[in-house]
């Protein structure tokens, strides 16, 4: 019964992906992520981590999916059909890709994990506590990251910022 | 040492004169640098005559022979111990008696340039090539290192070039300076072959030391073992080295450029090619003498040789009507005489008389050629024509060029008691007692030099009324070295020459015969007598002579159609022959290639361009192709 | 079920490569941001299901997957807001068209 909702979701993730990359117009892309990202979710709540999930619900659905759309909508591309791209680029794109899947796939067949069945405690008291403990845990990689966050606001802010003399030009 | 300092600065004065004329004053201030050039000659030469006196009077007898001293060795580049080129400096009598002619002569060169080619375009630069020369002839005799000496060899040869086509507008000018350069240049191939041949013989590139380990003993056997064409190698040697002197010395067939050379101005015809670098290829032979005798078949064909020259040229120059061209043809014949006594000297009959008797001749020639080849700068500077045909009773109007004239001619003629009678007896006297023969031949070509010595004085000083009223002898700068140089033959030929210098070294003496001498002199006074029939008073008897030889005389007058000979070869053999074969392969499969190749390439290139196509995604896709190549290497 | 791991893995590799088709084939930037978004998820589905498979006595695995999101989140911000400010000067956010580095 478990691994019978495993490959459902698993085929949801693939499906919704494939057509993610390969919708003609944009803004349904951006749903069938919205989908992808959403089994993704569903994966980790089978898999019994509850944070995980609820993080990536929060965070990527919520957060970035939401961007993305927001953006489509200020570049002006909701309605029209994409270009599509050369022939030689995409044959050779499709054989590299299934080349690159097959033979990972086959090197990771090659070894046999042997997983174990304990659960795993994922509560935010116990990720918390080790996160910030000083002798096994990632401070200062916590602390880098919220420095990457302030400087990637500034950034993008300033980018994307209208200048004066844009103005003048526009 | 004293006399190293002394040779030091005699041989480099006239280079130091060469760069400074060439690359500062030469083209600004013309009239100073020829001024410092005569000035520095005139040092060299008191330097020489210097070296001279303290040579043959002071220490240059050692135990009653002279020896020779070594005073610069410098090694400049070494292939073994032995085997070396060096900068060595020879002083022994051969080399201080040419150090004395060279020097003289090119004085008086300079002195009579001063007048002679006053306002001429590079006039600097002409002094320089000059200064350049001496230097190339001084380090020529000089030198002590076989290997230096071809330097040199070919350095005589450059200035000869720049100097023969000094007036380089002159189409004939540039095609004589080519000429001369390349036959010179063809015969030092030869010279080449042979000094490397003898290095390896002798496993030395000194002179010195290799005449000492040719002839020793075990070297002559081996050198005369191995043989290639029946020739041994010492033989092959010496005829290489032989085809060198007879290019720089216009021997027959080699003789080819001498008479264009003449396209040159005339001082530089004086020193150049009738006193100095033509005897080099003499001296080359009396340098190298000692291998020389060890083969004896060598020394008789450079005998054969000259004689053959002697007698041919003579005949060529009974012909012609340029000045310059007779006096060029007389030199030849001259130094042909030079050869022939250089090929009959033999060790046994009259030791070393021939040796002796060559090099007299090569001193007494440097001096009453260049003087008369200065009388016809003269004569050419005063009537502005060179054709002896247009000239006439100029005894008037030129009276010291002409008693130089005469007393030149007299003394080439063999007429006591001037310096050529003696040197040409020596020489016949040697011919004599080895080879009748040759005897007979000098004697023939003694005659008909002679004669057409004095058909052209005659022509240009009696035979005809003046034409040219207001032609003038120039100033005393072109009349001193007339001066000197008739005074210089008068007195030379009683210097007892074999005292001073002489095959070993030991004085020997020049044996004097009256008895033998009248045959020789007899026939130069007949001469003298026919050529006054026929040309002391303008007739018609000389052409109606030519026209009865018809076509002998037309074939003489063209010089035996030599030139057409080899114009011949070259252009249908060489040039078509071989050049157009090369040319095609050059052309066709080198060429195509090269072309190949860089087609290749370029098809390459535009093949491999469209990988630069600015596509971010193509550049992406390559990317991963290569990443997941190196994963299938290094995980599989 | 402990041998879901393989399973696991086979699955984020397969959509991880759709994220690399994404990004190789599509016309549109942000179209590629969305592909790269699914490259991203595919490595953080890697890190979860080994944490819990293999060490589930660690959580490295999740601290990982809390930077990857966070670092993803910020430069898909930063990324907008590069893509805004071409739109601006180009009126246009096609990668086909920028051929400047052509041969």
């Amino acid at each position: 019964m478990d691994s019978i909702i495993f490959y459902c979701i698993a085929l949801f993730i693939l499906i919704s992906g494939l057509l993610a990359v390969t919708a003609r117009h944009i803004f349904r892309a951006a749903i069938w992520l919205l989908f992808t990202l959403m089994g993704i979710a569903a994966l980790y709540f089978w898999m019994n981590v509850f944070f995980v999930a609820a993080v990536q619900i929060i965070i990527y659905v919520g957060g970035i999916v939401v961007l993305i759309i927001f953006s489509i909508f200020l570049t002006q591309q909701a309605g029209q059909k994409m270009a599509v791209t050369s022939a030689k680029q995409s044959v050779f794109s499709v054989a590299a890709v299934l080349f690159g899947i097959a033979f990972i796939a086959s090197i990771i067949g090659r070894f046999y994990f042997v997983g174990r069945s304990e659960t795993l405690n994922d509560s935010v008291n116990t990720i918390g506590t080790q996160l910030m403990s000083f002798t096994n845990g990632y401070a200062l990689p916590f602390e880098l990251v919220s420095l990457l966050l302030l400087a990637a606001m500034v950034g993008s802010i300033l980018i994307a910022m209208k200048h004066k003399t844009e103005n003048k030009n526009n | 040492m004293n006399e190293g300092l002394l040779v030091i600065l005699l041989l480099f004065l006239p280079l130091v004169k060469f760069v400074v004329n060439r690359l500062f004053i030469g083209k600004k201030w013309p009239v100073l640098s020829g001024y410092l050039a005569t000035l520095i000659l005139i040092i060299t030469t008191l330097l020489s005559v210097v070296l001279a006196w303290q040579y043959y009077f002071e220490y240059g007898k050692i135990n009653g022979t002279y020896a020779l001293f070594i005073p610069i060795d410098e090694p400049w580049l070494s292939f073994s111990n032995s085997l070396s080129i060096n900068f060595t400096i020879l002083v022994d009598a051969l080399s201080v008696m040419m150090v004395l002619v060279v020097n003289i002569v090119s004085l008086m060169v300079h002195i009579f340039s001063l007048a002679y080619m006053k306002g001429e375009d590079r006039y600097g630069y002409y002094y320089a090539y000059l200064g350049l020369f001496t230097f190339a002839m001084l380090g020529l005799v000089l030198s002590g290192n076989i290997f230096e000496l071809f330097i040199f060899w070919e350095l005589v040869g450059i200035s000869s070039y720049l100097l023969i086509g000094f007036y380089y507008t002159k189409p004939e000018a540039v095609a004589a300076a080519k000429k001369a350069f390349i036959v010179t240049r063809f015969a030092d191939f030869g010279f080449l072959i042979g000094i490397l041949l003898l290095g390896s013989l002798s496993n030395q590139f000194d002179i010195v030391q290799m005449v000492g380990s040719l002839t020793s003993q075990q070297t002559l056997t081996q050198g005369a073992g191995t043989s290639f064409i029946g020739l041994s190698a010492l033989t092959w040697a010496c005829l290489l080295l032989f085809m060198g002197a007879a290019g720089k010395s216009a021997m027959f067939p080699l003789h080819i450029w001498l008479p264009d050379a003449m396209e040159g101005p005339t001082p530089v015809s004086a020193l150049i090619h009738a006193a100095t670098m033509v005897v080099a290829g003499v001296f080359l032979i009396a340098r190298f003498f000692p291998i020389f005798q060890l083969d004896g078949t060598v020394l008789t064909i450079v005998g054969i040789v000259g004689a053959f020259t002697a007698f041919f040229a003579a005949i060529i120059a009974c012909t012609q009507t340029d000045i310059k061209r007779v006096l060029a043809f007389s030199t030849i014949s001259q130094i042909g005489y030079m050869m022939l006594a250089l090929g009959v000297d033999d060790n046994i009959l009259n030791p070393h008389l021939g040796y002796t008797a060559a090099l007299f001749h090569l001193f007494t020639h440097a001096f009453f050629k260049s003087l008369l080849f200065l009388c016809a700068g003269a004569i050419i500077h005063a009537v502005h024509t060179n054709n002896m045909l247009e000239m006439g009773g100029l005894r008037k109007l030129l009276p010291v060029t002409h008693i130089g004239f005469l007393v030149g001619c007299l003394a080439i003629a063999g007429v006591p008691p001037f310096s050529g009678f003696f040197s040409k007896e020596a020489i016949l006297f040697a011919a004599y007692q080895q080879h009748k023969w040759l005897y007979a031949v000098a004697l023939i070509t003694a005659f008909i030099t002679s004669f057409y010595m004095f058909r052209l004085y005659f022509s240009i000083f009696w035979n005809k009324p003046v034409k040219n009223e207001h032609a003038h002898e120039g100033n005393w700068l072109i009349k001193l070295p007339l001066l000197i140089l008739i005074a210089l033959v008068i007195v030379t030929g009683f210097i007892p020459f074999g005292n001073f210098v002489s095959a070993n070294g030991k004085p020997l003496l020049l044996p004097m015969h009256i008895g033998f001498s009248v045959i020789p002199v007899l026939l130069a006074l007949l001469g003298i007598g026919y050529a006054a029939i026929l040309y002391f008073k303008e007739s018609n008897v000389p052409a109606s002579l030519e026209n009865s030889f018809g076509l002998v005389y037309s074939t003489v007058k063209h010089k035996f159609y030599i030139d057409e000979l080899y114009q011949f070869i070259t252009h249908k053999i060489i040039f078509n022959g071989i050049g157009n074969a090369s040319a095609w392969i050059d052309k066709q499969v080198i060429d195509k290639l090269v072309n190949v190749s860089a087609g290749l390439t370029f098809s390459f290139s535009i093949a491999i361009k469209k990988l630069q196509s600015g596509k971010v995604q193509q550049y992406l896709l390559i990317f991963i192709v290569g990443i997941l190549c190196l994963f299938v290497l290094f995980l599989v | 079920m402990p041998e879901v791991l393989q399973k696991i893995l086979w699955l984020s590799t397969a959509l991880f490569f759709i994220g690399v088709y994404g990004m190789l084939t599509r016309r549109n930037m942000l179209a590629i941001l969305m592909s790269l978004e699914l490259m991203l998820n595919s490595v953080n589905i890697n890190f979860v299901a080994f944490n819990k498979y293999l060490h589930p006595e660690k959580l490295d695995g999740i601290f990982f997957f809390l930077f990857i999101v966070t670092i993803a989140a910020a430069e898909a911000a930063v990324a907008i807001a590069i893509i805004i400010h071409l739109y601006r000067y180009h009126k246009n956010i096609d990668v086909g068209e920028t051929e400047e580095f052509k041969y």
